[in-house]
């Protein structure tokens, strides 16, 4: 189909996430993988049965954790042990259990900085434009309807014949996602 | 977000509050929340926020003339170099903690019901950590270079003491501002993007575009969204904890009688808690009645904030009955002579109200009349808010004013500055406070929308079958 190139993907669209997770699995009996659900919450199962995943926020934060805390008691030691020994009362320089809540401290703030620009970045956000803001009644999808998109990209996308199949998902109204 | 409910449709139907008024539908939550924040502003919103704006003003010019002057505007003297500014910032940012509680503890635990506070607390948090924030800076002698705290490469070669307690609070509460700021942001991120979609006018629409990062409800987006949220979450829970010990061992470290107790850093935490707690209702229960929320903030969450108030404020009684019995037990006379003076000396009556607010009239609460009261609610949350702010006056000031020679001691008198500048933080708050109400939903939209699901699908009868359990043991208590 040469139309398919201006495309970048079919929607349809629902009241009730129970529609959309019925129509969802029908979408992906019917053997179709590029597929992305938009709703105004998380609907809780429905990333299982359109396989989406999250694997890489958790090594995210993990690897923020460390290296926070890896930063944060290294400073301390150092600055302390061997850039400029002070010695207090005869304390020992390598006063190491004074250093851990500062250690805690930034292994906390990069962690936590770790997850939040992780997710960004996993979802190329910020984004201020997507060809899915061009669907007619897509600005209702961040109060109360439920869209299903397959994309263009997918290997057996057809411009009509895939239109005609999400129009027999008893969805509100198909339409095309120009890209 | 759900967890496996039991269902228990045998059981007759009952009539404690719901976490949701029954008949919410989706549109309606972004209905009723949009309305408050893209339309005129109302003149309540107006009135408060000037109100708070003059007094932000008094904030400015008691700084003003801080800056010009020094700090010896302030009553401080020597031995009590810590007074209102110390006393200021402990109260500030324990008042914080509720907020981020609130919202991560009881998002790992699964709470439906934090879903309509939520927001809102964490709001309190950012502004309360902001008012705090600025009094230890303040405070110092040279104000200007508040920075040697910080690690940096200066030309003195110097590195900031990371054995000083006063140290770590540099780091603790800078993470705490920006975690909660994160925090709080992220949480928004979608409730954004429906005031984006809502706006009207073009120049809004982009204010909140911008404000969305273009957010569009993908399911990818928000799979990966929950499951940073929920992390994010799970490291603020220990973060609060270890801020407020943190500000626990600024006077735990120190070798003053009165300070030198291993209860402090658990003993600060509850105490901060229970402060915040108290915030919650002084905040919640007039924002649900001048913004008509009823159907969000329902007697429960007001009846559950109450609960962990009595709860924290049963830990902070605690706390004072176990920090007095440490000091008889220990048998330093400095330590006793301190407890002596702090019940009868120069501060006795501050002390005496802060003991009737903290650990008396928090007791009325144990009475479900008392839980189920708003009014009772409200004045209660305000003697307790009064009544911490007044622990920390006692614990800073008895302490430094009775140093260990008598020679040294010396009292602690207010000056006008000093009450100018703590009520000017105040105004800060309520500047802040009546701006976010005025600019971002109060309420969690997408996490409501949740609670509209579970409603349709009647899971939320698992919240009712419970507080259905509570209301018949009651009942045979009676």
């Amino acid at each position: 189909m040469t139309d398919s190139a201006t495309l970048y993907g079919l929607m349809v669209e629902f009241d009730s996430p129970e529609a959309l997770k019925d129509a969802a699995r029908r979408v992906r009996d019917e053997g179709f993988e590029e597929v992305e659900a938009f709703t105004p919450m998380p609907v809780e199962g429905l990333d299982d049965i359109l396989g989406h995943d999250d694997k890489w926020i958790a090594a995210l934060v993990l690897a923020g954790a460390l290296f926070g805390a890896t930063l944060a008691f290294g400073m301390q030691t150092y600055s302390w042990v061997w850039d400029y020994p002070i010695n207090i009362g005869g304390r020992p320089m390598f006063s190491w259990p004074s250093f851990i809540p500062i250690t805690f401290e930034l292994g906390v703030l990069f962690a936590a900085l770790a997850g939040f620009l992780g997710m960004l970045l996993l979802n190329r956000l910020p984004k201020l434009h997507h060809p899915t803001f061009e669907v007619p009644g897509f600005d209702r999808v961040t109060s109360d309807r439920f869209f299903l998109m397959v994309s263009a990209d997918d290997g057996r996308f057809d411009r009509h014949r895939t239109a005609d199949f999400l129009d027999s998902l008893g969805g509100l109204a198909v339409s095309e996602v120009p890209s | 977000m759900t967890t496996d409910v039991p269902h228990r449709s045998d059981e007759r139907p009952h009539d404690a509050d719901p976490v949701l008024a029954p008949g919410q539908s989706y549109s309606k939550v972004s209905d009723d929340f949009v309305r408050l924040t893209l339309r005129e502003a109302g003149w309540g919103v107006i009135v408060g926020f000037g109100a708070g704006f003059l007094l932000m003003m008094v904030l400015l010019m008691a700084l003003t003339y801080l800056f010009a002057t020094g700090i010896g505007i302030y009553g401080n003297n020597i031995p009590v170099a810590w007074a209102f500014p110390i006393v200021a910032f402990v109260w500030w940012i324990g008042i914080g903690h509720a907020g981020t509680f609130i919202s991560a503890f009881l998002l790992l635990m699964r709470q439906d019901w934090r879903s309509s506070i939520n927001r809102f607390a964490e709001a309190m948090t950012l502004f309360a950590v902001a008012c705090a924030g600025l009094m230890p800076l303040i405070h110092l002698g040279r104000p200007w270079v508040f920075y040697w705290l910080f690690p940096y490469p200066d030309t003195m070669g110097l590195w900031p003491q990371w054995r000083s307690p006063l140290v770590w609070d540099v780091f603790a509460v800078t993470t705490y501002a920006l975690v909660s700021l994160m925090f709080w942001f992220m949480g928004a991120v979608p409730d954004f993007a429906t005031l984006r979609d809502r706006a009207k006018t073009t120049w809004v629409k982009k204010v909140y575009g911008v404000l969305a990062l273009g957010w569009r409800g993908s399911s990818k987006h928000w799979k990966r969204y929950q499951k940073a949220y929920l992390l994010v979450g799970a490291l603020a829970v220990p973060l609060v904890i270890s801020v407020h010990s943190i500000v626990g061992l600024d006077f735990a470290i120190g070798v003053m009688p009165g300070w030198h107790g291993t209860i402090f850093p658990p003993y600060f935490v509850a105490g901060a808690l229970y402060s915040g707690f108290a915030m919650v209702l002084t905040l919640a229960i007039p924002l649900r009645h001048f913004y008509g929320l009823h159907d969000y903030v329902t007697k429960r969450h007001l009846e559950n904030c109450a609960k962990l108030m009595l709860l924290t404020g049963l830990i902070v009684s605690y706390g004072y009955i176990f920090d007095y019995f440490f000091i008889w037990y220990s048998g330093s006379e400095y330590e006793i002579q301190m407890l002596h003076d702090r019940m009868f000396g120069p501060y006795a009556w501050q002390f005496w109200v802060m003991t009737a607010c903290n650990v008396g009239i928090i007791q009325l609460v144990w009475f479900k009349r008392v839980r189920r009261s708003i009014a009772a609610l409200f004045v209660i949350s305000l003697f307790v808010n009064v009544g911490m702010w007044l622990e920390r006056y006692i614990i800073v000031l008895t302490s430094l004013s009775r140093d260990y020679l008598p020679g040294q001691w010396h009292i602690f008198n207010s000056t006008a500055w000093d009450w100018a500048t703590f009520i000017g933080t105040l105004g800060l708050f309520a500047s802040l406070w009546f701006l976010f109400i005025r600019f971002v939903p109060v309420s969690v939209m997408f996490e409501l929308r949740e609670l509209v699901e579970k409603q349709d699908k009647g899971e939320l009868e698992y919240q009712e079958r419970l507080s259905r359990e509570e209301t018949r043991e009651e009942a045979r208590g009676d």
